[in-house]
């Protein structure tokens, strides 16, 4: 089953169980309560996805890595590079 | 290309023998270049500092795609400075594209595939040649992979102390974001899809070659996707990505374009 037809599957399952609930087609009679609940339900999953989404990436970017460390270790490097490579013969 | 295609026929993987004996394990660098003439020295010089210094056993091997910046000379010297040595060892190719130098660039699956039919390697590390990924990294693959016993061991920036260097905030969300949208559709099980720093056992990345067929950033993505599928096992490395020293680093809007359609490929078929 590829990635896209587990979404589908999933998709569908919850969509049809939320219809179900929502319309009363199985003859469950809910308190009202409940079904001031579940009518939105979807909407509120999809703004806290989101939500979610953007808090993450917010995260990761703030916290990716800076390497000047390792920028600063590569340039030294690369003098030591080019003088012993010249010792050797090496045209540049 | 045809002459390309013809070569790529499956007595190749026959001259790996598949029971392995105690021999010392191999490891075959391949270097794509496309106008590197100012890197390649030094990566190679790199790798050669990091492959002694821990006595690993090894070669280099230049794929260039027909460069017109000379990156040939410099690599026909380098082969004179350590090709002679016996521990040492840099091969130089040309691609056959050298012979049709107008031909549009050739994706790096067929760099790959040109690179290992001269590998003598059991294990393959590929790596970009523009000095963004440091060969310092290549020992932990290495211990990381005999850890494990994995079948790939990839690079990744976004894990423990991985990290990258010369990126703005604007690149960083792309970056960031791909890889979060990424890591919801495709679960692929490696935090670092696009990196091209990895180390493979040379008959998974014979055998991946050949079920891939994208190209660009999407290529590194499919290799792991693929992987998956194939059940083979994947370790990671945080490592540091210091981006492009000399010349120009690409990630413009046709990348992004891209990049979306093959995921979104991806998604659909696998």
């Amino acid at each position: 089953m590829t990635k896209l037809a587990q979404w589908l599957w999933g998709l569908a399952l919850l969509g049809s169980t939320w219809a179900a609930l929502t319309t009363g087609a199985l003859g469950l009679e809910l308190p009202s309560s409940c079904r001031e609940v579940l009518w939105p339900l979807p909407a509120y999953l999809l703004v806290s996805a989101g939500c979610y989404a953007l808090g993450t990436v917010g995260y990761r970017v703030a916290t990716f890595h800076d390497c000047e460390d390792a920028a600063r270790e590569l340039q030294s490097q690369i003098q030591e590079a080019r003088a012993d490579l010249t010792r050797r013969g090496m045209r540049f | 290309m045809a002459s390309e295609e013809a070569s790529r026929s499956p007595r190749r993987s026959r001259r790996e023998p598949e029971g392995r004996a105690p021999r010392q394990d191999k490891y075959s660098v391949l270097l794509p270049t496309y106008n590197e003439r100012e890197n390649l020295p030094l990566i190679v010089w790199l790798l050669v500092k990091s492959f002694s210094e821990s006595g690993i056993n090894y070669e280099i091997i230049i794929i260039d795609d027909g460069s017109p910046d000379g990156t040939r000379d410099v690599a026909e010297q380098l082969e004179k400075i350590y090709g002679s040595d016996k521990i040492h060892h840099v091969k130089y190719l040309i691609s056959s594209v050298l012979l049709r130098p107008r031909e549009k660039k050739l994706g790096l699956g067929t760099a790959y595939i040109h690179g290992m039919k001269h590998a003598t390697g059991n294990y393959i590390i590929i790596m970009d040649a523009d000095l963004s990924h440091h060969p310092k990294f290549i020992p932990e693959f290495i211990r990381k992979q005999k850890e494990g016993n994995f079948d790939i061991v990839s690079g990744t920036r976004y894990k423990g102390n991985g990290g990258v260097y010369g990126w703005d905030l604007k690149r960083k969300i792309i970056s960031r974001g791909a890889n979060f949208i990424t890591q919801i559709l495709l679960r692929p099980g490696a935090s670092d899809l696009t990196g091209s720093f990895r180390l493979y056992r040379k008959e998974v990345l014979q055998k991946l070659i050949e079920k891939c067929v994208s190209k660009g950033y999407v290529f590194q993505m499919e290799m792991i996707v693929r992987a998956r599928q194939l059940n083979y096992t994947i370790g990671e490395v945080p490592i540091s990505f210091v981006d492009r020293v000399y010349g120009e680093s690409k990630l413009g809007g046709n990348e992004i374009v891209s990049f979306l359609k093959g995921l979104l490929t991806l998604f659909a078929t696998t």
